[in-house]
C-alpha cells in the first residue's frame, strides 16, 4: 500500500491513480493560480483607474515622461520570450531535449533583456526624480504645471515593479526547467513543470501587454 | 495484529522529524489545530482582560493604550490566526481526503508548505506583541495606520504572509475536491462539508491576493509615503477602505461557509435523517460565496460614500439573507420528525441554529442605511459580529471538533461534561453578547476603554457572563484533550454516531496512514438514512 507501485511510471506520486489525473490536477491548481495572480494585479488596476479618473490631465501629461520606445521594446522581447517558451514546451512534446533546452535558454535572454531594459528606465527616473510618493523631485518644464504626479509615479513603479518582480521569479523558474530539461528529468512523457511554468510565463507576458498600453500610450 | 500495534498517522511512523516534515494532510490538520487552539486561547485572554477592564466604568486594570492593543491584537489574533486558518486548516485537511476517498490531498507539499507560511506569519504576529502591540484596530484603516508609531508593519507583514498559506490551502483543496474523488462519487454525492469547503476555497483564491496588495500598499505608503492612500499627497484614505473590505467582507464567509458545512455534517447524522434540500444547500453556499463579493460597501456607510452606492450596497446585502435563510430552514427541516439525539456536536449545532439566525437577523438591520447610521462603530456591530463569528463559527467548531474526535484520533471525551460544557458556552455566550446589543442600540461605542454611569448595569453584567464563556471553552476544550490523555480509546471499527460518509465507513479510527486499507467504493449517498441502515457502534 504504500510506497510507488514499481509498475507505474516513475514520476507518478502514489496519491493519484493515474498519470493522466495527476496532470490533469497540476493543470487545474496552475489555472487557479492564475486566476489568483489576475486578482492581485486586478486591485492595483483599480488603483490606476481610480486615479486616472481623478487626475485626467495629470496621467496624460506624465505618461510623456515615460520612454515609449524602450516600453515598446520591452513588448517586443517579452512577446517573443512567450513564442521560444511556446516551442521549447513543443520541442519537448517531440521529445527533441536539445532544441527545448535551446529555447529555454532564449527565453531566459529574453527576460533578462527585458530587466536591463527596465533597469535602464528605472534608473533614469532615479535619476531625474521621478520617482512615487515623498521621493518625487522631478521638475522639468513638461512637469511643473502637472498636479500630484507623484501618484503617477507611485502606481507605475508598483505595478511594473511587481511585474518585474514576477519576470525575476520567472527566470529563476526557468533556469531550474533548463537544468531539469538538460539532465534528462523532462521528456515527452512527463513535462508537467514546464506546461505549468509556461502558463506563468504567458501570464507575465499577458499583464505586461495590458500595463504597456496604459503606462506608455494612452494619451 | 493486536489493536494497539494497529497502524495508524498517529503512532506511524514516528518521532519528531516525520511530523514536522509530514506530508500526511491528517498530521497537518492536527498542527493546525493546535496552533489554532493556542491562537484561540490567546485571543480569548486578551478579551476577558478587556471585559474585566470594562467591568466598571474608568481606567480599572489597563490604561486606554493598552486597551487599545487588546482589541487590536483580539481582532487580528482571532481573525487572521485562528478562525480564517483553523476551520479550513485542522478540519479540513483532515477530513477532506477521507470524504472524497482520496490518498492526500491533491499537492500534500504545498499543505505544509501552507502550514509553515501560517507559522512563519505567526511568528510576525508574535513580534509584534512582544514589541509593545499595535493599537490601529484589526481593519488597519488610513490614515491613522500610516501615522501610528505602534508596530503595524510587522503585523501586516504577519497577514500579508499568512494570505499566501490561507491561498495555496484554498489551491489545494479546490484541485483536490475537483480531481481527486473516487469514481462515482459525483459533484451531488459529496458531503456538504465538501461543498462548504470549495465555496471557502473559492473565497481564499480570490479575494485573498487583494488583501494582500492592500497591506503591500500601506506598508509602501508607511515606507516611500507613496501618497495612493494619503490625502495630502493627493491620494484617498476612503479608497484604502473599499480595498480591505473587498477582501475582509467575503472573508467573513471563509469564516462562515466551512461552520455551515459542519452544521450540514452534524445535523443529519444525529438526528439520523437525510439532509432537507441537499441541492438547494449546496447551490446556496456557492450563492453566498459570489453575494459575498458584491456587498463590501455596507462597512462603509458613514466614510462618504454617494447615496447611490449606499442604497445599492444596502439592496444586495439583503440577498445574503437568501441562501442563508435556505440553509437554515433546511437544517430545521432535516431534523422534522428525526431521531434527534442530544449528544455534544448536536448541543452545539442547535446552539448555532439559534446564535447565528439572531446573529445573521441583527445583520440585516445593520444593512439597512437609515439604523446603521445610528448603530455603526457601537456595541450593536460589536454584538452581531460575535453572534456571527463566535456564536456561528466557533460553536460550529466546537461542534466539529465533538463530532469528528472520535474520528481523528480514536478515542472518546467525557460526553456529560461535554454536554454541560456545551450549554455553558450556549449560557455564558448570550449573557455575555446579548446585553451588548442594547448597549449599542443606546448608543455605547465601541473600542472604548470607559463609559458613562449609566452603561454600568449592562457592561457588568456581559463581564460577568464572560466569565462563564471563558471558563465553559476552557472545559470543553480541556475535556476533549483529556481524552487524549486517558487514553479512552474507541474500537477502530466503531462509528459511534452511526455517520455514512466515507470517513467513518470505510477507514478506522484513527485512520490508516494512506487514509484507506483498499480503495474505498461509494456504496451510498453521504446522507440515506432513508434507504440504508448504519448501525451505530461504540467501543468494543
Amino acid at each position: 500500500m504504500s510506497g510507488h507501485d514499481p509498475n507505474s511510471p516513475r514520476h507518478l506520486k502514489h496519491y493519484f491513480h493515474d498519470v493522466n489525473q495527476q496532470y490533469e490536477t497540476s493543470k487545474f491548481a496552475m489555472w487557479a493560480f492564475i486566476l489568483t495572480e489576475v486578482l492581485t494585479f486586478a486591485g492595483l488596476f483599480v488603483a490606476y483607474i481610480v486615479y486616472r479618473s481623478w487626475y485626467p490631465d495629470m496621467f496624460i501629461d506624465a505618461h510623456k515622461l515615460l520612454d515609449v520606445n524602450k516600453g515598446l521594446m520591452n513588448t517586443i522581447v517579452l512577446i517573443t520570450s512567450s513564442l521560444t517558451m511556446a516551442l521549447a514546451i513543443w520541442a519537448i512534446q517531440k521529445n527533441n531535449r536539445k532544441l527545448s533546452v535551446l529555447m529555454l535558454v532564449a527565453t531566459f535572454l529574453f527576460a533578462f533583456v527585458f530587466l536591463g531594459i527596465k533597469y535602464l528606465e528605472y534608473s533614469h527616473k532615479f535619476e531625474v526624480g521621478q520617482l512615487p510618493g515623498e521621493f518625487y523631485s522631478y521638475m522639468g518644464p513638461d512637469a511643473v504645471h502637472l498636479n500630484n504626479p507623484h501618484i503617477f509615479f507611485s502606481i507605475y513603479f508598483i505595478m511594473t515593479g511587481l511585474h518585474g518582480l514576477h519576470v525575476a521569479i520567472g527566470m529563476g523558474l526557468i533556469a531550474w526547467l533548463i537544468y531539469s530539461t538538460y539532465k534528462g528529468n523532462l521528456t515527452s512523457e512527463y513535462y508537467t513543470p514546464m506546461e505549468m511554468i509556461g502558463i506563468f510565463w504567458h501570464l507575465v507576458d499577458l499583464i505586461w501587454i495590458y500595463l504597456f498600453p496604459l503606462f506608455y500610450l494612452i494619451g | 495484529m493486536t489493536e494497539n500495534t494497529k497502524q495508524n498517522y498517529l503512532n506511524h511512523p514516528k518521532g519528531i522529524m516525520s511530523w514536522l516534515l509530514t506530508l500526511d494532510h491528517k498530521r497537518i490538520g492536527l498542527m493546525y489545530l493546535f496552533s489554532g487552539i493556542l491562537f484561540f486561547f490567546l485571543g480569548g485572554l486578551i478579551a476577558l482582560v478587556m471585559r474585566f477592564e470594562l467591568a466598571a466604568p474608568g481606567n480599572d486594570i489597563i490604561s486606554n493604550d493598552v486597551y487599545n492593543n487588546a482589541y487590536t491584537l483580539h481582532g487580528a489574533i482571532m481573525i487572521f490566526l485562528f478562525i480564517i486558518p483553523a476551520i479550513p486548516g485542522a478540519l479540513g485537511n483532515i477530513l477532506l481526503p477521507l470524504m472524497v476517498g482520496a490518498k492526500d490531498v491533491a499537492f500534500p507539499r504545498l499543505n505544509l508548505a501552507s502550514f509553515y507560511i501560517y507559522s512563519f506569519g505567526a511568528l510576525f504576529a508574535m513580534y509584534t506583541i512582544i514589541n509593545g502591540g499595535v493599537d490601529t484596530g484589526w481593519t488597519f484603516y488610513t490614515p491613522y495606520s500610516t501615522q501610528s508609531t505602534s508596530n503595524v508593519v510587522p503585523m501586516t507583514l504577519g497577514i500579508f504572509i499568512i494570505g499566501f498559506s490561507s491561498i495555496l490551502t484554498g489551491l489545494n483543496f479546490i484541485a483536490t475536491i475537483h480531481k481527486m474523488r473516487i469514481p462515482g462519487l459525483t459533484w451531488y454525492k459529496l458531503p456538504l462539508f465538501v461543498w462548504a469547503l470549495y465555496g471557502t476555497s473559492l473565497v481564499q483564491i480570490t479575494a485573498t491576493p487583494v488583501l494582500a496588495i492592500t497591506m503591500v500598499l500601506l506598508m509602501l505608503e508607511r515606507f516611500l509615503g507613496i501618497g495612493i492612500f494619503d490625502p495630502a499627497l493627493g491620494g484617498d484614505p476612503v479608497l484604502y477602505q473599499h480595498f480591505f473590505w473587498f477582501y475582509s467582507h467575503p472573508a467573513v464567509y471563509i469564516m462562515i461557509l466551512p461552520a455551515f458545512g459542519i452544521i450540514s455534517e452534524i445535523i443529519p447524522v444525529h438526528s439520523r435523517k437525510k439532509i432537507w434540500g441537499y441541492k438547494f444547500i449546496a447551490y446556496s453556499t456557492l450563492s453566498i460565496a459570489f453575494i459575498g463579493f458584491l456587498v463590501w460597501g455596507h462597512h462603509m456607510f458613514t466614510s462618504g460614500q454617494s447615496v447611490f452606492s449606499q442604497i445599492v450596497f444596502s439592496f444586495i446585502t439583503y440577498f445574503v439573507g437568501i441562501p442563508t435563510g435556505v440553509k437554515i430552514f433546511s437544517w430545521i427541516l432535516t431534523m422534522y420528525k428525526g431521531q434527534v439525539s442530544f449528544t455534544p456536536p448536536m448541543m452545539y449545532a442547535l446552539s448555532f441554529l439559534f446564535l447565528f439566525t439572531i446573529g445573521g437577523l441583527t445583520g440585516i438591520f445593520l444593512g439597512a442605511v437609515a439604523l446603521d447610521i445610528h448603530l455603526h462603530d457601537t456595541y450593536f456591530v460589536v454584538a452581531h459580529f460575535h453572534y456571527v463569528m463566535q456564536g456561528g463559527t466557533i460553536v460550529a467548531f466546537l461542534g466539529g471538533l465533538h463530532h469528528w474526535w472520535p474520528k481523528s484520533f480514536g478515542v472518546m471525551y467525557n460526553q456529560t461534561v461535554a454536554n454541560i460544557a456545551a450549554l455553558g458556552v450556549f449560557i455564558g455566550f448570550n449573557g455575555t453578547f446579548f446585553p451588548q446589543f442594547l448597549l449599542g442600540l443606546r448608543g455605547m461605542p465601541r473600542r472604548y476603554a470607559t463609559y458613562d454611569e449609566q452603561f454600568v448595569e449592562l457592561h457588568s453584567y456581559s463581564t460577568f457572563w464572560s466569565g462563564i464563556l471563558g471558563i465553559s471553552i476552557f472545559i470543553a476544550v480541556m475535556n476533549l484533550f483529556w481524552s487524549f490523555i486517558k487514553k479512552n480509546k474507541v474500537d477502530p471499527g466503531s462509528n459511534p454516531w452511526g455517520g455514512m460518509t466515507l470517513e467513518w465507513t470505510h477507514t478506522s479510527s484513527p485512520p490508516h496512514p494512506h487514509n484507506f486499507e483498499e480503495d474505498p467504493v461509494l456504496q451510498h449517498g453521504p446522507y440515506d438514512y432513508d434507504k440504508v441502515i448504519v448501525e451505530k457502534t461504540y467501543k468494543k
